[in-house]
């Protein structure tokens, strides 16, 4: 089967309902798109499926073929950090980290269809999970990026 | 020196104090003296907590765990601070728990919990930073032939002030790593800080916004195979049989194995894999008698200890009080509960391992390397010499990574050891999280107070009846208190760092011990959380028998605890306690003792439809004595109400059949950001002697404020956690 992530192909041999997420840790050997329940609770492993935010573990990889994806590994282009990464990094808003990649994944794609969301807007799109309790930051954090250029 | 034979969890635990005092290990020690010690880059070791590279980067060690609480950075400032080093050219170098034992060891304890990350070492971690100061002035000094009394140092220069001659810590480390630590080592005024105490940025966000973080669950080696488990879901159960035949040819499978006497592991090519043949594997347990509990039958136990005869006692003052309450003008009872609750750390349990006879070693997420050591040396029964863990950034830790027996690395070295020479990561599957957690124990708790005829406060009888953390983790303990564990009385003990912050002139706060087939943990606050619930939402019904405001009622038993009264009365002024609410906005209070920080909270909420609560603000003071970095604690206290009152809303674990019913988030919910409240820290260090922590205080006064504030709003109490049983539900 092949797959496109972040602008490369690459052929993978899986059993076709094994869950994107597996695909993208296991065989792409891509580690920062994170698995944290499995049943689409959680959005930690959230990525990009042309271009729309999607639960990666709970979409078998048959139904990514042919789809444009991104990781958070791809989000940036090249050395040059996407605005929210670089809002995440001003406003200091990773505590273990480990929900971010999701949550930052989730907030890109508000930003791309949503460029100047209301705290409705963003209640209502980002329902990721932090058990550290990030959530303070990620508002501020959200509102710089939508400000920035 | 001969090897030391293999010893047990518990007897390194306590044997690690004699380890320091040069307990032979059969290890080959480093060079002391006039050698040099070198950090794994080759660059001169000044002192165990600094190395410094030629280029003039300083290497900082830090050995307690980074689980997103910041001690690291906080560490990081204090012996960057004492060194006058250029913090824009901080690294961090973890040591290894076997380094560290091989050096008698040599940076003391690598336990994170309790808060105590940075309360409990900020003294000998400073001092490592200001030796290595010294030590390098006095190189530069020898090296100009100057007294080193006429060197400054800032930003890593050493600057000779009548010659102006000027140096780096990079040109004269090599030097300063041959010369004798000074013995006498004075350290700064906290009052002169200028990189300790202020806001600095964590020193790991970058990677953790791209994805190259690597935590437990992403290790890569050559070879490697995953590894999925289920555990007996009963606890004390034991594997009676499995068909391996049955999964043997699925794809991807390489071998299933027994894990110890109560689990079973199938070894994949992929996780993935090995997840998919578990599920489909024929178990077959011996459940044993424990399949017959329940929550219903835990909470009758637990119900017989509200009145039973004997119970330990935590804090006692005045006369008896059983006579005093006889005695009173009014008397006011109510029974509370506190069920168990599930860490649920973003990131699931996992451990790499690779064993061979002659060396065993791990990669993983712990908050405690040497407790995490000794498990592996006892798991692998190599000797000491001979096993090593490599800590690797925690996708959370809460207490749950702590070290408790029969836990994840137990497994992970007994499922390696079945497959030598390979390296083999074992990951649990969220289900398999949730049923096998180190709870937060179940207590129940019967306060009963007796008001005088002016609706004074006279007597106060708190019952505490429930689960023992210390006696399953540190039985030790329990047995040198005679059957008590003191930790039981968090927030409300007789002294010390968690002592009740009330004086009432006839007081008994006691506990019957009733222990589970549940295995319980250190859950972020521990018993703070119950503790603070009781007390505090019963101090608010006896001001409303006394006819008091809450506030004013507190206030006439706090004479004698003038830091927690500082932080009660800073949150009620911020939230503007003596002025009405808005309408249809009401407001809670409450404040602890905990973790040798005093903490306090007031709230304001609102409620529709009886049951639809918004937490509109929180205001949070928090006095820890010191603030080594002010952001970090605004975060931690922030992230503290999200785990707090995600747990005073959502979270149960019921137990059916000897076994935790919820097996996921659906079930067992945890906030969002549309629910989070807009939080307010209040920071008022008050320096002194001692030193708080930060990582849980705040986290126990989330749930008594909004359910006080619930009372006022609804006119209902509730008793009883998590609110989603009461039907009430967080907006
Ligand atoms: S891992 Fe996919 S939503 Fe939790
Ligand atoms: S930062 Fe730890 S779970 Fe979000």
């Amino acid at each position: 089967m092949r797959l496109t992530i972040n602008g490369k192909s690459h052929e993978v041999d899986v059993d076709p309902t094994t869950p994107l997420l597996w695909v993208i840790r296991e065989q792409v050997g891509l580690t920062g798109t994170k698995y944290g329940c499995g049943i689409a609770q959680c959005g930690a492993c959230t990525v990009h499926m042309n271009g729309l935010p999607v639960r990666s573990c709970s979409i078998p990889v048959s139904a990514a073929s042919g789809a444009k994806i991104t990781t958070i590994e791809g989000l940036a282009s090249g050395k040059t950090l996407h605005k929210v990464q670089k809002a995440w990094i001003d406003h200091d808003v990773p505590q273990c980290g480990y929900c971010q990649s999701g949550m930052i994944m989730a907030v890109a794609a508000l930003l791309r269809t949503n460029p100047k969301p209301s705290d409705a807007d963003i209640d209502a799109a980002i329902t990721n999970i932090c058990r550290c309790g990030t959530f303070q930051q990620v508002r501020e954090a959200i509102h710089a990026a939508a400000k920035a250029a | 020196m001969t090897a030391m034979p293999k010893f047990t969890r518990r007897s390194f635990l306590v044997s690690s104090a004699a380890l320091g005092g040069g307990l032979a290990l059969g290890l080959r020690l480093p060079p002391f003296g006039p050698g040099v010690v070198r950090a794994a880059d080759g660059s001169p070791e000044i002192t165990v907590w600094v190395a410094i590279r030629p280029d003039n980067t300083t290497l900082i060690r830090a050995v307690r765990a980074e689980m997103g609480q910041g001690t690291i950075t906080g560490l990081g400032q204090l012996i960057a601070e004492e060194l006058d080093c250029d913090w824009s050219k901080v690294e961090i170098e973890y040591p290894t728990p076997g380094q560290s034992v091989a050096r008698k060891r040599a940076w003391g304890d690598f336990s994170t919990g309790g808060s105590r990350g940075v309360r409990q070492s900020n003294e000998y971690v400073r001092k490592g930073g200001a030796a290595a100061r010294m030590m390098l002035v006095q190189a530069a000094a020898n090296e100009w032939k100057v007294p080193a009394s006429e060197c400054t140092t800032s930003a890593s220069v050493i600057t000779h002030k009548p010659s102006g001659r000027r140096t780096t810590y990079g040109k004269v480390a090599e030097a300063a790593a041959r010369l004798e630590q000074p013995k006498d080592v004075p350290l700064k005024d906290p009052k002169t800080w200028k990189i300790a105490g202020k806001p600095l940025k964590r020193l790991d966000t970058a990677k953790k916004v791209n994805g190259t973080m690597v935590y437990g669950m992403d290790l890569k080696m050559p070879g490697m195979l995953n590894a999925a488990i289920k555990d007996c879901p009963v606890f004390g159960g034991k594997v009676k049989s499995f068909d391996a035949a049955r999964v043997s040819g699925m794809r991807g499978v390489k071998k299933v194995v027994q894990v110890g006497d109560s689990g079973v592991a199938v070894i994949a090519d992929t996780w993935w894999n090995a997840k998919t043949a578990l599920e489909q594997l024929p178990i077959v347990w011996d459940e044993g008698e424990n399949a017959k509990v329940s929550s219903a039958s835990i909470a009758e136990i637990l119900k017989a200890g509200l009145d039973a005869e004997q119970a330990f006692v935590g804090n006692q003052a005045g006369g008896d009080v059983k006579t005093a309450l006889a005695d009173a003008a009014k008397r006011i009872e109510a029974v509370y509960a506190y069920p168990y609750q599930n860490h649920a750390c973003m990131e699931p349990m996992n451990a790499t391992v690779r064993y061979t006879p002659e060396r065993c070693e791990l990669w993983g997420p712990t908050q405690n390397g040497e407790g995490t050591f000794a498990q592996v040396l006892e798991a692998s029964g190599l000797a000491a010499d001979k096993v090593d863990v490599h800590n690797v950034m925690l996708g959370g830790g809460f207490g749950r990574r702590g070290t408790y027996p029969d836990d994840y690395v137990r497994q992970a070295v007994l499922i390696a050891k079945q497959m030598p020479g390979t390296p083999v990561k074992m990951i649990w599957s969220r289900e398999e999280d949730m049923a096998h957690g180190k709870y937060h124990p179940v207590m129940q708790c019967k306060l009963v107070g007796g008001l005088d005829a002016s609706g004074n406060l006279a007597a106060l009888h708190m019952r505490l009846s429930g689960q023992s953390i210390l006696a399953s983790v540190r039985p030790e303990v329990v047995q040198a208190q005679k059957g008590r564990d003191p930790l039981s009385f968090q927030g409300v003990f007789e002294s010390g760092e968690h002592s009740f912050s009330y004086t009432v002139p006839n007081l008994l706060i006691d506990h019957a011990m009733r222990n589970t087939h549940v295995p319980p943990g250190f859950w972020r606050g521990v018993n703070i959380n119950q503790n603070a619930l009781f007390i505090e939402c019963f101090m608010d019904e006896l001001a409303e028998a006394a006819g008091q405001d809450a506030l004013e009622f507190r206030r006439k038993l706090m004479a004698k605890h003038p830091r927690n009264l500082g932080v009660l009365n800073a949150v009620a002024e911020r939230i503007g306690w003596s002025r009405p609410a808005p309408s249809g906005v009401y407001r809670g209070l409450a404040h602890l003792h905990c973790f040798d920080s005093f903490v306090a909270a007031a709230c304001e909420i609102s409620v529709k439809d009886g049951n639809k609560v918004k937490v509109h603000r929180i205001v949070a003071a928090t006095d820890p004595g010191y603030a080594v970095n002010p952001a970090q604690i605004e975060r931690q206290v922030a992230g503290s109400f999200v785990y707090g009152l995600s747990a005073l809303f959502f979270q149960e674990c019921t137990v059916k059949d000897g076994r935790i019913e919820q097996t996921n988030f659906h079930q067992y919910n945890s906030m969002r950001i549309a629910q989070m409240p807009k939080v307010e820290t209040i920071l008022m260090p008050t320096g002194g002697t001692v030193w708080g922590g930060i990582g849980e205080p705040t986290i126990c006064v989330a749930a008594p404020a909004v359910l006080n504030a619930f009372y006022r709003a609804t006119g209902k109490r509730i008793r009883s956690v998590p609110l989603k049983n009461h039907g009430i539900e967080l907006v």
